[in-house]
């Protein structure tokens, strides 16, 4: 089974190395919510970020909004109000078919025009339904039709691996 | 019988009619989704995408400045297209019917409907009529229902003084003719605030008033006593003439909120007033424009709430029926 330390050990190894491929400078890091977040808060330790961790809620920015609605849950994103020029690291715990990567880059646009944006993701998975992609990976697997993968957290922060039939 | 139409079968907002039939757990989600709106005044482009493509209709039968602009924005802020239409100076006046002006809307393409109308009722009328997939809000209707407001009112409320199960809130003024007040005191007595206490003259309060759930007092000086929100109604001077007042300075004597009786409540209490104000008939300018006051938060908060109610009837509609 995945071992978070392991995936988090080398999506840190991975974040190093692009910050200094891509010439990030005093990054700011954004977690998405919620399980996003759990991941960032970890990476934002190790990485020593300057800046508090910016928390993206994309449910405003959501594309099936006319299907599911209003998730009653939203809480505010709280982001700096200038992220013009800025370098971005986008955190989220799982990539998968892409649509909230696209809600949140069209939400961080909103707030300013940043200088780039990096993507890291714990786990990325089969499934992708737009052309994005992850720049940053603590693993990538597959799995099955019915399969999905669950983080649960903050604190132990662990991954489990559901089958659709059982969650019900 | 307004309840049924406000849900779909799935028990989500279809139309905001009215707060009667709408349960606490309902009116609590729409605060929370407002909470979240209010973040968005960080954003430098204030707008998110979720009614991208829809066409709301303002449909103002009757004046109003801030209830329509802050419709318009709350409109457009949902990325929707919105249409303002003062029907007053409209096809109406050559002799349209209700009806006709709203089924030749509908033949545009309109997806929401926010309507203000003198004649309680009108919201509902519409709500009935209309075709199935189209949403209609209540910005006013007649001595009825301004549910909106109550809910801004509400939010408001809940910034400063989270907790509705210790709040004693006291409404002043002309009970009896506003749609303001009904909503308010439905929407505390659902959210379960402690005490609900109606201060007006006799002549302004309508029979029966206690059977809406509120105390009723009949002099500001002690009613004020343990009250933490203070709701001051607008004095509609056309009453004046109805007999029901002596005189506005009169009234301010005995009804209005002077600096002294505003010491007669909780100290940290909260003044609030829907607007228009009247400065000098139901309240003193320097209570208006004091640090207690939330009057102009209120306008602002009319924004977020708004959102967050149409964004919630606009929400999927499943099956109809």
């Amino acid at each position: 089974m995945l071992d978070i330390n392991d995936l988090l050990n080398t999506l840190e190894a991975e974040l190093k190395r692009v910050i200094v491929e891509r010439g990030l400078v005093d990054p700011l890091m954004i977690g998405i919510r919620t399980g996003g977040v759990w991941v960032a808060e970890q990476l934002h330790q190790r990485l020593g970020i300057r800046d508090e961790l910016a928390l993206l809620d994309i449910s405003f920015y959501r594309d099936d909004f006319s299907q599911i609605g209003v998730n009653p849950n939203v809480k505010p994103s709280q982001l700096p109000q200038d992220i013009k020029g800025r370098d971005i690291i986008l955190i989220d715990d799982v990539f998968y078919t892409g649509r909230t990567i696209r809600a949140a880059l069209n939400e961080i646009f909103d707030y300013g025009r940043p200088s780039q944006v990096v993507l890291a993701v714990l786990i990325e998975r089969n499934g992708k339904e737009i052309p994005l992609c992850p720049d940053c990976v603590g693993t990538s697997i597959k799995l099955n039709a019915g399969q999905r993968i669950k983080l649960t957290g903050p604190s132990p922060l662990s991954i489990h691996l559901q089958t659709l039939d059982a969650v019900a | 019988m307004i309840e049924n139409i406000q849900l779909n079968s799935e028990g989500k907002l279809k139309h905001f009619l009215s707060i009667e039939g709408l349960n606490k757990t309902l009116l609590t989600e729409i605060l929370d989704i407002a909470d979240s709106f209010i973040g968005m005044n960080d954003q430098q482009i204030k707008k998110v995408p979720l009614l991208r493509g829809k066409t709301i209709v303002n449909l103002f039968f009757e004046n109003s400045t801030r209830t329509r602009t802050t419709f318009e924005l709350a409109a457009k802020r949902l990325s929707a297209d919105v249409l303002s239409m003062s029907i007053a100076t409209s096809s109406t006046s050559k002799g349209e019917s209700l009806l006709d002006t709203i089924r030749n809307l509908e033949a545009m393409f309109v997806d929401m409907f926010v309507v203000r109308h003198a004649i309680s009722g009108a919201a509902h009328f519409i709500a009935q009529h209309t075709s199935p997939h189209i949403s209609v809000i209540n910005a006013g209707d007649g001595q009825h229902a301004h549910p909106t407001q109550a809910m801004l009112d509400m939010f408001t409320i809940r910034q400063v003084k989270p907790d509705f199960s210790n709040l004693r809130v006291a409404i002043i003024g002309d009970i009896l003719h506003s749609r303001v007040a009904r909503s308010q005191i439905q929407a505390l007595n659902i959210l379960g605030a402690a005490e609900v206490r109606v201060i007006a003259p006799k002549t302004l309060l309508p029979s029966h008033v206690e059977s809406l759930g509120v105390n009723v007092s009949h002099d500001l000086t002690s009613g004020l006593k343990d009250i933490d929100v203070i709701i001051m109604l607008r004095l509609q001077k056309e009453r004046m003439t109805s007999a029901l007042l002596p005189s506005e300075s009169e009234y301010f004597k005995c009804f209005g909120l002077t600096e002294a009786k505003l010491k007669i409540a909780k100290p940290d209490a909260i003044v609030m007033h829907p607007g228009p104000i009247n400065r000098g008939v139901e309240i003193d300018s320097k209570v208006a424009d004091g640090p207690q006051s939330v009057i102009l938060k209120q306008v602002s908060n009319g924004i977020a709430i708004r959102m967050a109610i149409m964004a919630m009837a606009m929400q999927k509609q499943g099956a109809v029926g």
